[in-house]
């Protein structure tokens, strides 16, 4: 009971990592119909940037405290946003009316270029975040013991998510970013600034994917260069397993994909670990085309 | 004898929508059927009904006594009705000779090993393939454009493209979506006289249209619907009479 | 088959065949070796090709199918002794078997759909290759000892010897595959990339089509996997992961969909990061920028197919074909 309870605090906090990573891609997938690979490698970017600002704060003296997260946090979700607003201006708008193929090869150089530009600056050997920064405390939940961290970044990820969720859903802007996901052609006949809302829709996705960055390296304390490539494919996979360019969608696939994960490499085989996920992910995909909550469009003949 | 085509209290739903709402009627060999009506009166979800694009909820199509329920579009195609598309879909990049060729895939033979290794036969049957597609492009008048892409077409003659490619799979029954959509009036003009050529070919035609300068020229028979029901059927000067057709449309309009 | 057409190409094959026939007295040791694996990457990317570039089903798994071919060579090869030049058709026919089996239930998923389908699937061959199934691979370390190929007597073991052999291979490919692509299945898949539910209305099998062309393409691969386990006489499964998948698809898109846009999208996705190699440790940003850039500029890909011509005077023919249906 005690295991199951802690597998299932561990399965939501991968859950919510790969969730914030999953909003990347649904949300660009949504408005472009792209599969931006790069995405990955901007959350990689996001755990060096915080490891590096963190220890850039402190370099004066002594690590500054626990405290310092948070702004590090919002530092590096802003410098990892505007990476992905200029990934898209370089690598996708000149591809914007080009077929879908070019622009996913062209993502893919772009995510072979982040990921070397990474190991270059950083070094190929993992990276470890300082102690300070991965609270051992640990908290009785149920009269199980649960770290600290693992509930924090549940917290947080579900903050982050019903925030988007607000925003696309309750403001004007959000309204926007769904519209132009419907039809493009019809969102700028509706006075909508496409090309805006889809910065805006790169922007808040490589900021989230930085925040989980982070987060990865507050939890499991270490961070390597190729780290985007798995936990990017992992969330691409929950992205459309919830059903693709759908937001809750996504949201639900991640915390679904990580509970299926931790449950079942616990239970069931370590060695296939990897493979669970996408065991489900084909099961789901034959029962239902479109994903979980993907919508089934009847094609207009 | 047994018409070529009976339609019996077909139903189509779409969730709460009844698209297509117990509708019955026959196409005799050789006729011209019209269907009118409004629009959004479920005419073209009755097109995807026979053509195996929709599986109805209920009732049956009957092709030459042979149920189609239930078998997909190329098989339907390979039984003898073909069709055109009302919103164009014709393979843009391809030439306006290959979209015709594809037409013809039907009712050729050559498999994977056959194509790979070039066979006689099979360089026979392409070549029959081609001059079988160039006849119908002549007949439809679009030999001028053979090597042409079709994305480069007019959509008037894209329109007729999409007439080539159906007739070049030798159809019993061909259906027309709106074939006279976004085309001029001497390309109308054109059209019906290409619409009774097909005909005369022993084709059986069934055609959607708006134009009811059209319809009433070509057609021997109409089916009037209105909300996917069949509120009308006879020859056009009867529908032209008929008040519950004249109401359907002028409250429409 | 008009004649101008025909007449500009077929010098140009010859030119191309001379070159890559005298091409390795040229070449030192290390840039023979190169080559080969050019030419490997040339086969896999001629059969991907056939399932991405002409019917346009996305698959980003392809390595998965080149894993069958190269374990099937390699299991049966050491266990039994059989040559491996035998095991060339078995090995593409395991492949396609397989591929066929996988595909059949999800070949309806719309393009990204399956593309992360095929994703999965290489990843779960990968695993299951590491987690040695069955006993026969191996696991992590692979399987070594796997014999060279004998061809009338002659044993090939120089990367010299291999040369011709991957390379006539690749000829043999373009020549097979540059007819299919003329003839009614190429037409069906060019049809069904295009618009499938347009190819299914006027009566082309789409989803048999599809099948069709995910086995050919997996059947080719596997027996590029057998020629690679000939050549490596060592496989393990790193050989056959996500990224070499991803490398193949790139390969693909950079070519355009022809069959000498493969060849020279194999030549950039293989051979380029090898003549970046004075950058050193930044070959490979170098080499994302370059993948970014070609598509950038040339979307379309740098050879996409030619149209293709028929010949339509059948009426000067004397209109032998009179009879044909109509």
């Amino acid at each position: 009971m005690d295991l199951l309870f802690q597998q299932l605090v561990n399965g939501l906090a991968v859950g919510g990592i790969y969730s914030l990573v999953a909003l990347g891609y649904t949300m660009v997938y949504g408005v472009l119909k792209l599969i931006n690979f790069a995405h990955g490698d901007l959350f990689t970017i996001g755990a060096y940037l915080g490891l590096t600002l963190f220890v850039a704060m402190g370099s004066a003296g002594t690590l500054p405290g626990f405290a310092a997260v948070l702004p590090v946090a919002v530092m590096v979700m802003g410098l990892t946003a505007l990476l992905g607003g200029a990934l898209e201006r370089v690598a996708y708008r000149p591809l914007r009316k080009a077929g879908r193929l070019s622009a996913v090869v062209s993502a893919l150089g772009a995510s072979i270029f982040f990921q070397n530009a990474v190991m270059l600056v950083w070094g190929a050997n993992y990276e470890v975040y300082p102690e300070v920064m991965r609270p051992s405390t640990v908290v009785f939940l149920f009269d199980t013991g649960v770290p600290l961290i693992r509930l924090i970044i549940i917290g947080v990820s579900l903050l982050l998510m019903l925030t988007l969720y607000g925003f696309i859903h309750h403001t004007r802007t959000g309204t926007a970013v769904r519209a132009a996901a419907i039809d493009q052609g019809a969102a700028a006949l509706m006075g909508i600034n496409v090309n805006r809302i889809i910065t805006l829709v790169f922007l808040i996705g490589a900021g989230l994917g930085g925040a989980a960055g982070i987060m990865v390296g507050m939890s499991y304390g270490q961070i390597d260069f190729s780290m985007g490539f798995s936990y990017g494919l992992k969330a691409f996979t929950a992205a459309v397993l919830g059903g693709i360019g759908n937001i809750p969608g996504a949201m639900l696939g991640g915390m679904l994909l990580g509970l299926i994960e931790t449950l079942g490499s616990a239970y069931l085989t370590i060695a296939w670990k990897d493979a669970i996920s996408f065991f489900v992910l084909i099961l789901i995909l034959v029962i239902r085309p479109t994903g979980i909550l993907g919508e089934r469009t009847a094609e207009k003949l | 004898m047994n018409p070529l085509l009976r339609l019996t209290n077909v139903t189509k739903r779409f969730g709460g929508l009844i698209a297509v709402n117990d509708v019955s009627f026959s196409a005799d060999e050789g006729s011209i059927t019209g269907i009118i009506g409004p629009n959004g009166a479920g005419k073209t979800t009755l097109f995807n009904l026979l053509t195996g694009n929709y599986a109805p909820d209920g009732g049956d199509i009957l092709f030459r006594d042979v149920s189609l329920v239930g078998r997909k579009p190329h098989e339907i195609v390979a039984l003898g009705v073909a069709r055109t598309f009302q919103s164009i879909r014709l393979f843009t990049s391809l030439s306006v000779l290959e979209n015709a060729l594809a037409g013809r895939h039907c009712r050729m033979r050559a498999g994977l090993l056959a194509s790979m290794f070039g066979t006689a036969a099979q360089r026979r049957e392409e070549q029959a393939a081609v001059d079988r597609a160039v006849r119908e492009l002549e007949f439809t008048g679009l030999a001028g454009f053979l090597n042409d892409t079709a994305g480069s077409l007019s959509y008037g003659n894209r329109r007729l493209l999409e007439i080539a490619r159906a007739l070049a799979s030798d159809p019993i029954l061909i259906a027309l979506d709106e074939p006279a959509g976004s085309m001029n009036q001497p390309e109308t003009e054109v059209l019906v006289r290409l619409i009774r050529a097909v005909r005369d070919r022993g084709i059986t035609v069934m055609l959607i249209e708006h134009d009811m300068g059209l319809v009433m020229q070509v057609c021997q028979k109409l089916i009037v619907l209105e909300y996917g029901i069949k509120i009308a059927e006879g020859s056009p000067a009867e529908i032209r009479d008929n008040p519950r057709v004249i109401e359907a449309y002028l409250g429409q309009d | 088959m008009t004649s101008t057409f025909r007449r500009a190409k077929i010098p140009a094959l010859i030119a191309l065949t001379a070159l890559a026939a005298v091409l390795p007295l040229a070449l030192n040791p290390y840039w023979t070796a190169v080559f080969v694996s050019i030419g490997l990457g040339a086969l896999l990317s001629l059969s991907l090709n056939v399932i991405l570039g002409r019917a346009g089903i996305f698959n980003m798994g392809h390595a998965a199918f080149y894993a069958v071919g190269a374990y099937v060579t390699a299991v049966l090869n050491t266990r039994y002794q059989i040559p491996v030049l035998w095991l060339l058709p078995v090995a593409g026919a395991a492949s396609g078997l397989c591929a066929l089996l996988a595909a059949r239930p999800i070949i309806h998923l719309r393009g990204d759909y399956l593309l992360i389908v095929t994703v999965g699937i290489v990843e779960i061959v990968r695993i299951a290759l590491v987690n040695d199934v069955g006993g026969l691979t191996g696991g992590a370390n692979g399987i070594f000892g796997i014999a060279r190929p004998e061809i009338f007597g002659i044993r090939i073991r120089r990367d010299i010897q291999f040369y011709y052999l991957v390379w006539g291979a690749v000829g043999l490919t373009v020549a097979l595959f540059s007819r299919l692509d003329r003839s009614r299945v190429g037409r069906a898949l060019s049809c069904i990339k295009e618009d499938d539910t347009a190819a299914e209305g006027c009566g082309i099998a789409v989803a048999r089509y599809k099948l069709l062309a995910f086995g050919l393409g997996a059947f080719w691969a596997g027996m590029a996997g057998a020629l690679f386990a000939a050549k490596m006489t060592i496989i393990s499964p790193g050989s056959f992961t996500f990224w070499d998948s991803v490398l193949l698809f790139a390969a693909v898109t950079l070519g355009g969909g022809s069959q000498a846009g493969a060849v020279l999208g194999a030549f950039l996705v293989f051979g380029l990061p090898e003549i970046f190699r004075d950058f050193a440790s930044a070959r490979m940003l170098v080499f994302g920028l370059a993948l970014m850039a070609m598509m950038v500029v040339r979307p379309q890909g740098l050879l996409p197919p030619a149209p293709r011509r028929y010949d339509t005077r059948f009426r000067a023919r004397g209109e032998r074909a009179a009879g044909d249906g109509a």
